[in-house]
């Protein structure tokens, strides 16, 4: 028939269109990160990450990214750990103390799902308002609790939906032996520990490449912070101040520094999705 | 009812700690709120002194002089999303009925990892890329068929990498939807005798566009906040676009790029944090309207 032969020939089309929409995809990765790798590699070397830049901000030929690197950590370490101080108490009330169908439950999950869509440059802003009312520069402090802001919906979000799916059966297991509610709380943050730590990962990697968030709040400088009240450097804005100089060197430094960062977010993703697999085995 | 009786120590720990714990929660459902409220008292002074109407139908933005018309960044915001979604929508649709209808087992546990790593991907990595590749390749290669000079750094650069920056949630919502929809479906239609792409277009497309819709209303407000990558391909000139070879300034960008000065000139702030407002009450209601609709869909599909 060749009626048939027409609908045979439209579905091969379609499906050869399919096979290439998905090969976009997964070349366009490949085409980023090489063109990272090979215009990076050139500018790495041992200076780069073991020197802070020196001869001036913006011009200075001499030294690497040490100061982006550290800022980096530190930004990202305190955000999380102010994160989870938040986000753990959210969710293990979510879990615990509210039921499924609970209208409170519903409007939280919601309202994060929400904050999760906002654009880091909103939570920027806010961050800057928050900063000047309360007469704060631009500093460590203030960029650690933007970034916090940024992502306590990805812990949440992410913790919440591992801890959903703990059987209900664990929880009235220790109610029924005369637990109170508080007291399951230790087994069940027992049982989602690899879940923690995937949302730990995702949350630093989204936290260590933002960029719009830190721009207002954490300021930049080619120095190591010693307090909380310094700015501080990181490495998305090493790479977005240092791009637009008109000097070599220093773009040079921009280029490594995205190669580093490139670096880092791929080793988390890779991690993450190896802690969530290990849970998933362990679940029956 | 009898309630089980805990020692006085054990009792009061639990109210402390259910208390501070709904303490927390409720706090954090207003705080959508305080950054609303926040935004809202610091744009106050420049919505005393014009219309909202006026400063956004305004076309001229000179902030020494007081004009502050956030037309064409609004426009530069529409183009560039706009062509994003263009790119991406068409690419995300084949490919994620591919994946989920077609796909062997083994080809997704291939593509699935490469689409995290693409969401995991800093903005700034994209915008790098887009300046090392997209913007060379637009005005040496592209532009010159077209127009008669381009930088490059334009609407096109912009929408471009976007599109791949919206590819990987687009995509895994997408395949979420497919694959939420009751199996039972496709076997009634296929034991019909219908073929495979009979199927998919006929009751797999249909049966879900409202979570597709969803889907790219959720990508467009992820369009519309994207800054650093956008800022850095964009070109930044504050003019209303004519063509997708024009440089463009979205509004992030705007407030990207010159929260530097802001503090020295009247008024200024104020109109950078008025778009900072608009930008968080558009993506809020975008966000808040498919979420909703895409719960509705898990919701109804999981039985």
């Amino acid at each position: 028939m060749r009626h048939r032969g027409i609908k045979k020939t439209e579905e091969g089309i379609f499906k050869g269109l399919m096979i290439l929409a998905t090969l976009t995809i997964v070349i366009s990765l490949f085409m980023i990160v090489v063109a990272i790798v090979k215009r990076g590699l050139p500018a790495m070397s041992w200076d780069m990450v073991s020197k802070i830049p020196s001869g001036g901000f913006y011009l200075g030929k001499e030294g690497g990214l040490l100061n982006a690197i550290v800022g980096s950590v530190y930004i990202v370490v305190g955000s999380v750990t102010l994160g989870l101080c938040f986000s753990l108490p959210i969710v293990l009330y979510l879990n615990l103390y509210l039921s499924e169908k609970s209208q409170l439950a519903q409007i939280t999950r919601l309202s994060f799902d929400v904050l999760f869509g906002i654009p880091s440059i909103v939570y920027g802003a806010f961050g800057f308002t928050l900063m000047v009312y309360l007469g704060l520069r631009s500093s460590l402090l203030a960029g650690i609790l933007t970034v916090a802001i940024l992502i306590i919906p990805i812990l949440i979000r992410s913790i919440d939906e591992v801890m959903r799916r703990v059987p209900k059966e664990m929880k009235d297991a220790a109610l029924s032996l005369g637990a109170t509610k508080s007291e399951i709380i230790k087994p069940m943050l027992k049982q989602v520990v690899p879940g923690i730590i995937t949302a730990v990962l995702l949350s630093v990697g989204r936290g260590i490449g933002d960029a719009a968030s830190v721009l207002f709040t954490a300021g930049y400088t080619d120095s190591i912070p010693t307090s909380l009240s310094q700015p501080v450097a990181t490495l998305p804005l090493a790479i977005f101040f240092q791009l637009s100089s008109p000097i070599a060197e220093v773009q040079d430094r921009a280029y490594a520094a995205a190669l580093i960062l490139t670096f880092i977010v791929l080793l988390l993703s890779i991690s993450a999705r190896i802690f969530s697999r290990k849970f998933s085995k362990n679940k029956i | 009812m009898n309630r089980i009786r805990y020692s006085k120590y054990r009792q009061i720990r639990e109210l402390l700690v259910k208390h501070s714990m709904l303490t927390l929660t409720v706090t954090s459902l207003v705080f959508a709120l305080v950054i609303g409220i926040s935004l809202y008292f610091k744009s106050e002074p420049i919505l005393e002194k014009q219309s909202l109407a006026a400063l956004l139908g305004g076309e001229s933005w000179k902030p020494l002089k007081g004009e502050f018309g956030f037309f064409p960044f609004i426009m530069g915001t529409l183009w560039v999303t706009g062509i994003s979604i263009l790119f991406s929508l068409p690419l995300c649709l084949l490919a994620a009925i591919y994946l989920s209808e077609y796909a062997h087992p083994y080809i997704k546990k291939v593509v699935y990892p490469m689409i995290d790593v693409l969401a995991g991907i800093p903005p700034v990595i994209y915008g790098v890329w887009g300046i090392l590749v997209i913007v060379p390749f637009i005005s040496e290669k592209l532009a010159p068929h077209f127009v008669e000079f381009s930088t490059g750094y334009s609407i096109l650069a912009g929408g471009i990498v976007l599109a791949i920056m919206i590819i990987p949630l687009m995509i895994s919502v997408f395949i979420e939807i497919f694959d939420a929809l009751p199996g039972g479906l496709r076997e009634a239609s296929l034991s019909l005798g219908a073929t495979n792409w009979q199927t998919i277009k006929k009751v797999v497309l249909r049966k879900s566009f409202p979570g597709l819709a969803a889907a790219v209303v959720l990508a467009i407000s992820r369009a519309f906040g994207e800054t650093i990558a956008v800022l850095m391909v964009c070109g930044n000139v504050s003019e209303v676009p004519h063509s997708v070879f024009d440089p463009a300034y979205p509004l992030p960008a705007l407030i990207a790029n010159n929260y530097g000065e802001m503090m020295s000139i009247p008024l200024y702030d104020s109109a950078l944090m008025l778009s900072a407002l608009l930008l968080f009450v558009i993506i809020l209601a975008f966000n808040a309207i498919s979420r909703l609709v895409l719960n509705r869909i898990e919701k109804n599909f999981a039985l």
